[in-house]
This record gives structure tokens, sequence and C-alpha cells, in this order.
């Protein structure tokens, strides 16, 4: 590879570094193939190993989950696979119950984040961008609850939310008969408390990005804006904030993914219950276990395998266009 | 190994041996789903030893079966090599654990859910089995052993009832007679509401014990051979005869326990502990939460009143587990023993030395050691008619995991819905059943 690029480098860069030229001159004129034997055998094996992979795991498991949506299987023989072209889509869009609710939760779970546990981990990390005193203990603190395991948060959180032993229905007194409230069975309630669980995580993720943006900001732009005569609001809102720009894509497509791939703190909260329903939630429910209606589930992943590239494609299109602009 | 020819020398054996591995696991997991848990073992082609499949991962099963198949070396000089799984987690890979390579005997239920892998032709007949063990049962337990096929595919073990389980104090404290008719369980439960008790103590978190109130409602009001039948998807959800089930049950619910979507059946099960509520519906299993002696010794049940004098109280709920034959034992004639030895009363006693919250499947094992609720729960299941297994075991798992649990969790939240609610059931169920 090295060898690769000091060969173009003299064309590329118009003054080549001095050091690097030398060793340019030093491959042998007559030599035609710049790479060993053993440098390609291993070149070929190190592309092609991960191409290998990446193919096997990414795509032929992803095209065949896209065939067997349009069949019906129980996951018993190859042979008990049946094409049933599209009945499998008219089911879910017709029949299941649960599946608007699922699309509908996935949409309300990234709406939440994007509103609340986005903008109050910026609010974090610019108050310990500020050098406050403790600052690593504040950004330990909010960040452990990423370092937790989601399943361990839902564990958590299912027992603060229990009805009658919960911390905060005895706080409030709202674990006797007649004033129940029941923060995981309830479906006008439970979504918005799983939220809450999901937000204290995520708050603590932001918290991080955002830091990491605010670090990476020139101190002198500050200066400038002290100088001008702006406000710490104004210098915030005209100058840090457009900085952080990169840093707000990478926040918008990791709190996009979060919303996706919303499953293992409802699945320990409440497995789904009514009111919780999500899209990774009726894929598990309908081919893990002893269900396989593999067909039937591979048909719910392959729309939001759909939704996901609804919202990747867009994505990375502006992406690519701004890097062919620069 | 092409790689090592090619000339290609890597910096360590161990490297290419990673790389190998991985590329082969690659290999494996692209293909099929049914490599994915080759958790058997059932490689022995030993005449003397036997692999066993087990779900019986918490600690009293597991040492109980243990004894059992110490006592079965004993006498036959065969070893059973057990290959224990977490019991949720054996459930949910029995698919492919079958279609892969399954140890000789495996752990399982019956009913339907048994009857659906004997059709499938994952499991091995056992006929032969039955000639020497069928004296050792009762009519109802051999109908639960036989396949769709009439053949037998399953040699039970331990079976638990189904009741109405209360406290004998809190009864005598308030005066309380056991209700048998469903005007009388209504009228209890009012009575209970007056004297600050929650009548019925629920907890549906898990989504599966609201089944077991269906269960009842439904085999008491409509018989045992519709509500089978309703189970086999082969009646409709939308007949009258279902919809006089949430009825009833509509009836019923304002004395439930408050809150119980978000409750577990274990913390239900403390409020009769703590004498906070009147009855539960649920299995002899409930007992477990009864650490006190005495307070267990305060346990009682009865079964479900009668809701329609046709069919009176015949039916009981009584899940059995028991052994099935995996498709292709290795050791054939091992195998007949081992289940010939789990079909005899001795085995089950041996069993419920360890475990007494179960009851022998057998109406021959000998009761003299069982507790006064074992005795209850053995009487009451050798008496009934006819046995159901559970929703979940009596029906396809695939249309009671995705579509009645959610379903009947919709009801209890809402039991005005119950119209739209079992049309959709309805055709849920009929795409379900359809797709073989």
């Amino acid at each position: 590879m090295t060898t690769d690029t000091d060969t173009t480098s003299p064309e590329a860069a118009p003054v080549p570094p001095p050091g690097r030229a030398p060793a340019a001159k030093r491959v042998p004129k007559g030599h035609k193939r710049l790479l060993t034997r053993r440098d390609r055998v291993t070149l070929a094996f190190m592309a092609g190993v991960p191409t290998f992979l990446h193919v096997a795991l990414v795509w032929v498991t992803a095209l065949a989950s896209i065939a067997l949506a349009f069949t019906s299987w129980d996951g018993i023989g190859f042979d008990s696979i049946k094409w049933v072209g599209l009945d499998n889509f008219k089911q879910l869009f017709s029949d299941n119950p649960q599946f608007w609710p699922a699309v509908q939760h996935n949409i309300i779970w990234f709406v939440v984040l994007i509103l609340i546990p986005t903008p109050f981990g910026l609010f974090l990390a610019v108050q310990l961008d500020k050098r406050i005193r403790f600052s690593r203990v504040y950004q330990t603190a909010f960040f452990l609850p990423v370092v937790v395991s989601l399943a361990v948060t839902g564990f958590v959180w299912q027992l603060v939310y229990n009805p009658d032993t919960g911390l905060i229905n005895s706080l409030i007194g709202a674990n006797k008969p007649g004033h129940y409230i029941d923060w995981i069975g309830d479906p006008h309630l439970n979504l918005w408390a799983v939220l809450v669980a999901a937000s204290w995580r995520h708050t603590g993720y932001m918290m991080i990005l955002y830091l990491a943006g605010l670090k990476g900001v020139d101190p002198s732009l500050r200066e400038a804006s002290a100088l001008d005569g702006a406000n710490e609001w104004q210098t915030f809102r005209n100058v840090i904030f457009p900085t952080l720009r990169p840093t707000n894509t990478v926040v918008l497509v990791v709190t996009i993914i979060e919303s996706l791939r919303a499953f293992d703190l409802v699945f320990v909260f409440n497995k789904g219950a009514q009111g919780t329903e999500l899209l990774s939630i009726l894929i598990t429910n309908n081919i893990i276990g002893e269900s396989s209606r593999i067909g039937y589930g591979s048909a719910i992943a392959v729309v939001l395998l759909v939704i996901s590239l609804a919202v990747i494609i867009p994505y990375l299109i502006a992406t690519f266009r701004k890097e062919r602009r620069a | 190994m092409p790689l090592s020819q090619s000339g290609l020398v890597l910096p360590s054996a161990s490297r290419r041996s990673v790389l190998r591995g991985i590329a082969g696991a690659a290999a494996l997991g692209a293909g099929v789903p049914l490599l994915s848990a080759c958790g058997g073992s059932g490689s022995s082609s030993d005449p003397k030893t036997v692999s066993l499949g087990s779900n019986a991962s918490d600690a009293v099963p597991k040492k109980a079966y243990q004894s059992v198949y110490t006592a079965f070396q004993k006498q036959s000089g065969i070893t059973v090599k057990v290959n224990t799984k977490d019991h949720n987690t054996f459930q949910e890979q029995i698919n492919s654990y079958l279609q892969g390579t399954p140890d000789d005997v495996f752990n399982w239920f019956a009913g339907y859910r048994m009857q659906f892998f004997a059709a499938k032709k994952l499991s091995t007949a056992i006929d032969d089995v039955w000639a020497k063990i069928g004296d050792n049962f009762s009519d109802a337990m051999k109908n639960l052993s036989k396949g769709e096929d009439g053949k037998y595919y399953f040699v039970p073990m331990t079976t638990y009832p189904w009741a109405v389980f209360y406290r004998k104090s809190v009864f005598q404290k308030y005066g309380y007679q056991v209700p048998t008719t469903w005007d009388q369980l209504v009228a209890l439960c009012k009575q209970m509401k007056k004297d600050g008790l929650v009548p019925i103590a629920f907890g549906d978190k898990d989504a599966w014990p609201a089944m077991g109130t269906f269960d009842q409602i439904n085999f008491r009001l409509n018989g045992y051979d519709f509500h089978k039948s309703l189970m086999a998807g082969k009646e409709s959800w939308t007949d009258a005869k279902v919809k006089a089930v949430f009825d009833h049950w509509s009836e019923l619910l304002p004395y439930h326990q408050d809150g119980f979507m978000g409750r577990t059946w274990q913390d239900a099960a403390q409020t009769i502990v703590a004498k906070k509520a009147g009855m539960y519906v649920l299995g002899t299993f409930v007992a477990q939460q009864f650490t006190n002696k005495d307070d267990l010794a305060d346990l009682d049940f009865f079964p479900f009143p009668e809701i329609n004098s046709a069919y009176g109280q015949d039916t009981v709920e009584a899940p059995t587990d028991g052994f099935m034959v995996s498709k292709a034992p290795k050791n054939h004639a091992g195998v007949v023993k081992l289940m010939e030895y789990l079909g005899t009363p001795g085995a089950e006693e041996t069993y419920l030395k360890t475990d007494p919250s179960v009851v022998a499947a057998s109406s021959k094992a000998d009761t003299s050691s069982y507790s006064a609720l074992q005795k209850k729960a053995f009487d009451m299941i050798g008496g009934a008619k006819s046995l159901t297994q559970f929703m979940d075991r009596d029906s396809r798992p695939d249309f009671t995991s995705t579509v009645m649990q959610p379903g009947l969790q919709k009801f209890l939240q809402n039991p005005k819905g119950v119209d739209s609610l079992l049309s959709s059931i309805e055709r849920q169920k009929k795409t379900i059943f359809a797709s073989s």
C-alpha cells in the first residue's frame, strides 16, 4: 500500500515531501510488479476474508430474509417453504392489530429522543465544557447509563415502576387498590414510562458526542465573539452551534438508529405488551421461539429495512453531494 | 490447506487457525438457521448410554430428574447422559434443536405441542413402550400421549392442576363457603369486596396467566370438546359461544386485582400470602411462593365453579410434563428401556421425593407420602373426565404467542371492545392455521 502511494505521490502533490522522494527511487525500474507474491496473497487474504464475511453475514442474510418475506415457512426443513407472494404484507397491513401501533411507536420514540434528551445532552455538554469543578465526575455520572447494557437498564426501571413494590408507586402511595398507577401495563402510560428510561440513557450519549464536538471548537472563535460584545447565549447560538454541524449530523443519524433498533429495553420492561409494541419486537416474537412464523416475521423485517433505507439513502446522497462539492 | 501451499507464511499458526475458524464459522452461519442450535450431543452409539436433552434447569426439578436417572442406571446399567438447557431457551430453540442432532430422549409437554412435532416427523413413535406401560395410566393420560395418527409419542411423568386457590384461615375468618356455581362465585366476590379484600388476585405481565382464566371459563361454559376444537383452530372465534366466555369474564373483571398488566404472578401470589386477596386462579406452582410452612399448610384450592350444568366440573386443566424420543435415536434399545422405566409409578415416586410441587401422572403411583395439597390435586386429576393442557400447549404456539397473548391483554384493558377483538383474532387465526 505505501509503495503504491509513493510512486504516485510526485504527480499528486506538487511538492513531494523531501524525506520520501528517495524511497520512491529505491524501487527497481525494470520491476513491473510492485508487490511480491507474498504481498499479493496477503492482500487478497486481508481483503477477501472481510469481503466474504460481509457478503455472507450482511448481503446473503439480508437478501434471504427479503426472499423469505414472500414465503410461508415454519422453519422445519427447506421443503416446507411455500411461496405466498404478497400475502404476508397484506395480512400485516390489514389484519395485524399490532403492526401500525408498532410503526407509530417507533416514530414517537425518534421524536421524543430528538426533542428531549438530545437538547438536554447538548445543554449538559455546554455546561461541562466550561471546565467547572468536578467536571470529570459529572461526565462519568451522566455517561454511566450508556455503558450499562440496555437489558440491565430495562430491568432496573421495571423495578422502579413495579405497581406494588416499585419506588414511584410507593413514594406517591399509588400501590393501594383503587389507586394503582400501572406504569408498565397501562397502554396510555407505558410507552412514556419506557421513554423516560430511554431518554435517561440517551442524554448521556448525546452529551458525550456534543462534548467531543465542543472540544473541537476553535477557542479563538469564542474570543472574537466576546470582543465583538456578544453575550454567552448569542455566542452559543451564532458562533458555537453552527460549528457543531458535523456533530449534529452524527447525532441525528445515531438517534435514528437508536429509535429503529429500540428493542432490549422494552423487551425486558414488558415484552412489548400493548402500548409498547415495536417493529423489532414483532419480528422477534414471530421468528424466534417456538412460533417460527419465519416468512411473516421476515415481512416485518423487510418493512423495517425499507424504513431504514428511506432514512439512510437521503442522508448518504446529501453527504456524497457535499463531498463532491468540497 | 491451499493457503499454505501458495507460499504464504503468516506470522503464527495460531492466527491462521483463528482466521480459518472465522471463515469456517461464517460459512456455517451464512446458509442455514438449521445449524444455529446444534446443542445435542447425541453422537454416542455406546449401548450403555442414552443421551437426554433436559429443560429442567431449575435446581429442584434438575435434582429430582437426576435421582430418577440414577435409579434407572442402578437397575439397568445404562447411563443417562443429561444435557440441560435453560427452560425458556430450550423451548425457544426446540425447532432447530430437533432438526439438528438432538439427544435420544428429550423433555417435553403433552398435548398439541407434542402432536405438532410428531406430525412433523421430528419424533419417533413408541407404541412398543406403551405396550408395557399402558396399564399404569388413565385413559385421559393415554389420550394426552397420542399423536394425531393414534400412535403413542409421549411418556407422561408429572402433572399439576389449575384451580382456584385460597387460604383456609381467610375463608374461616369471614365465614365464606367454597363456591360451586358461577352465581355463588360472583356473590362471593361481591362479599369479599365489601369485606375489604381483593376478591381475585391477578398479574398478567407475562401474558400467559390470562390464558388460564380463559381456559377455565371456556370449558366450564362450552365443554371440553368445544374448547379442544377451538384451540385446534376448528371453531370460529366470532361464535356466540366464545363471545359468551368473554361476557362471563367481563362480569368477573371488576373483582380482579388492579394494575395486573404490570404485575408478575409471583407478586400477585404474594397478596394471597399476605391475606390481602381472597382467591387466585393459577396452577399448584403458586405454592412455591408460600415459603413459610404454616402459610403453606393454610393454602387450599377448589375447582373452578360450574357454569353450565351440562358440563359441571368434568374438565381439569392439568399440564403434563414428560418425555419424547427424537427422530433418530442413536441407541434405540437403550431408549426403549429408559422410556419403559420412566413410565413406571416407581420412577414418578422417585421424582416426587425431591420435587413435591407436582403429582404423579400415573394413576398407580403411591400417594401415601403426598401432602394434603398434593392428594387433593391427585384426586382431582384422577377424577377428571377430560384433561386439558393449557392454552399454549393445546394450540399452535405461534397462534397463542403472537395472537392470543396480546389479544387477551387487549380484552383485559378494554372489555367493551370484545367484538372487534374477536373478529381480529378470527382473521389472524385463519391465516395462521391455514399455513399448516
